[in-house]
């Protein structure tokens, strides 16, 4: 419980003269649903790129999995990334992508891929490109987990699924939770999902952590019943949001 | 819900161990098979129009070269006529030739990142363990030596089938129409233009842009080297002879008086006396070429002016072959360099 999977120092990103983030400070706890929350271009995407290593900040630092540079061997080696719109590649077959995956990783559990890809009812050799919404999430999903990731990083996962299928993604993100230990942070602008999940919340806003600990603790200290009620009272303190 | 403790993982996995290069070659044939089916469409069909056409140009110079005796008109004459019609033919070809390294580089090279960044699966592929510089470098080595080893072996026959034009003396051994496509050049211009389109795709992400700068490109480079680099591969050998050897590439000819050179327009003026002192009336075609090229220089060398010409001998194709893959293999190899070098610190 010692360790962080991710820390942040003075964090920022900036593009041309707009800072996408700045001053991130957070130290994000092994062993929860870490949940990002804020709206559109409140800087989610920018600090999960920074933390997987795809992008480099304009100011201040961040390492992933207790000290690691992100995008080092060891941080790649720990952590598994969905981006945004789970970019697969269409061409590709889901058994072609589970080969892919495989090769360019060590520890593939390939057993878990099939199975989870069979319960599914998503068949290996249709093109990812051919699967539903709601399957090409699950598939990119069941790829990251079958690398047996520490840190499985999540970005806007079930923003463009129906509500069916974000809860099935939701239950196979908890299932793996429960039986691996694997810590879990995701960004959302939408607030529903994440209720029964995060442990922890990190709300950002116009660039800027506004507010970040366990839910529980929040919860308590300011008085909201549930984390929506919370969410929406932090993000009304900055009318420019509220507008988008 | 119990948050849970991460197990405690042996020590090593701090430095963990790279993931075997090897792993990148199914993954490259896999993602790149499409086009590498379209590069060996491309050369097979063009190498078997080329067996088929050079079979042919092989039997007609065969039968021109048999013709007995070698001086009689007739047997000029077949040589003539293999010169004109199946000469023709094949500088159409040669300048067709040309294109190709540019489309290799153009649709197998420039796609390679700029399809990643344009689909965004850059995200996906970069983010495993394998590690994206390691990822970059071992695509474009795995795709470029393909290439070029496919190029090379294609170039093995179009000298093949040019080899007619060189052995009756139509085409000098430096031809610069044809000098790109034959020796090592053609394998050496298809890697870099293949090396141009991965570093065009990175700097633009957007694959059909990419594509058209690979080929403008290229393009530029191809015309700067004919017009103003091949020539200065070696200091070109001077002779102050009015034959020049036969096989000579000749860079460039001018006349002097008294061991100062003549401007163009000089040379012209003195020409145009000439003729009309030794030749004022010109019956013929033939007759005119005697008189340019026979008469009136040797009417000048009596006179005091010489005529210099700076060459290149027919004897230096192998050296120049091995100058121009020598660089255009180091500047592919800088151009991959900066290419992993610009994945490796890239800030989106």
């Amino acid at each position: 419980m010692s360790m962080n999977v991710m820390e942040a120092s003075g964090l920022g990103k900036r593009y041309g003269s707009i800072w996408a983030l700045r001053e991130c400070t957070l130290a994000v706890p092994a062993g929860y649903v870490t949940a990002l929350v804020g709206p559109n271009g409140a800087g989610k995407s920018t600090l999960l790129n920074m933390a997987v290593g795809l992008t480099t900040p304009s100011a201040g630092g961040v390492t992933v999995l207790g000290g690691r540079p992100p995008g080092s061997a060891a941080a790649l080696d720990g952590i598994a990334f969905v981006a945004q719109d789970t970019p697969l590649y269409k061409n590709l077959s889901a058994a072609d992508l589970m080969h892919l995956t495989r090769n360019l990783t060590r520890g593939f559990d390939q057993p878990y891929a099939q199975t989870r890809l069979g319960e599914l009812g998503i068949p290996l050799n249709r093109k990812a490109g051919r699967l539903s919404g709601g399957q090409q999430a699950q598939l990119a999903l069941t790829l990251a987990l079958a690398r047996r990731p520490r840190l499985l990083v999540l970005d806007e996962p079930v923003a463009m699924l129906d509500p069916i299928a974000r809860h099935d993604f939701m239950a196979t993100v908890m299932t793996a939770m429960a039986a691996d230990g694997v810590s879990v942070l995701l960004s959302s602008h939408v607030l529903a999902e994440l209720e029964r999940v995060a442990g922890y919340l990190i709300l950002l806003a116009r660039g800027q952590v506004r507010l970040a600990g366990r839910v529980e603790d929040l919860l308590a200290t300011h008085r909201h019943a549930n984390l929506e009620q919370l969410a929406l009272a932090y993000l009304r303190e900055t009318p420019v949001e509220v507008a988008k | 819900m119990t948050a849970r403790t991460i197990p405690a993982r042996p020590e090593q996995d701090a430095r963990p161990r790279p993931v075997p290069w090897r792993r990148m070659a199914w993954v490259t044939w896999r993602q790149h098979r499409i086009a590498l089916a379209g590069l060996a469409t491309l050369l097979g069909a063009l190498a078997v129009y080329l067996w088929f056409t050079g079979l042919q140009i092989h039997h007609a110079y065969a039968a021109a070269a048999a013709c007995h005796p070698a001086s009689s008109a007739a047997c000029q004459n077949a040589l003539i006529t293999f010169d004109t019609t199946d000469g023709n033919t094949a500088e159409t070809i040669a300048t067709l030739l040309q294109v190709v390294p540019a489309l290799i580089g153009a649709f197998i090279g420039a796609p390679v990142l700029a399809r990643e960044l344009e689909t965004g699966t850059f995200r996906y592929a970069w983010t495993l363990a394998f590690g994206r510089w390691r990822w970059t470098l071992a695509k474009l080595t795995l795709l470029a030596v393909v290439a070029a080893a496919a190029a090379g072996l294609f170039s093995l026959l179009v000298s093949w089938y040019f080899q007619p034009f060189f052995a009756d003396g139509s085409r000098i051994p430096l031809d610069p129409t044809l000098f790109d496509l034959r020796g090592s050049a053609f394998a050496a211009w298809t890697l870099t233009a293949f090396a141009i389109g991965g570093l065009a795709g990175m700097l633009i992400r957007r694959v059909v842009p990419a594509i058209a700068a690979t080929l403008a490109v290229y393009a530029g480079l191809a015309i700067a080297t004919a017009l103003y680099l091949q020539q200065h591969y070696m200091a070109p050998l001077l002779t102050g002879k009015l034959n020049v050897p036969a096989a000579a590439w000749i860079v460039s000819q001018w006349w002097t008086r008294g061991g100062i050179r003549l401007s163009q327009s000089a040379t012209n003026d003195v020409f145009q006396s000439v003729i009309e002192k030794i030749a004022p009336v010109v019956h013929s075609r033939a007759q005119k070429v005697q008189v340019f090229t026979a008469d009136v220089p040797q009417y000048l060398y009596q006179h005091g002016y010489q005529q210099w010409t700076s060459y290149q001998p027919g004897s230096r194709f192998w050296p120049f072959q091995w100058i121009e893959g020598g660089w255009l293999l180091a500047l592919s190899a800088l151009l991959i360099a900066a290419t992993v070098w610009l994945v490796r610190r890239r800030a989106a």
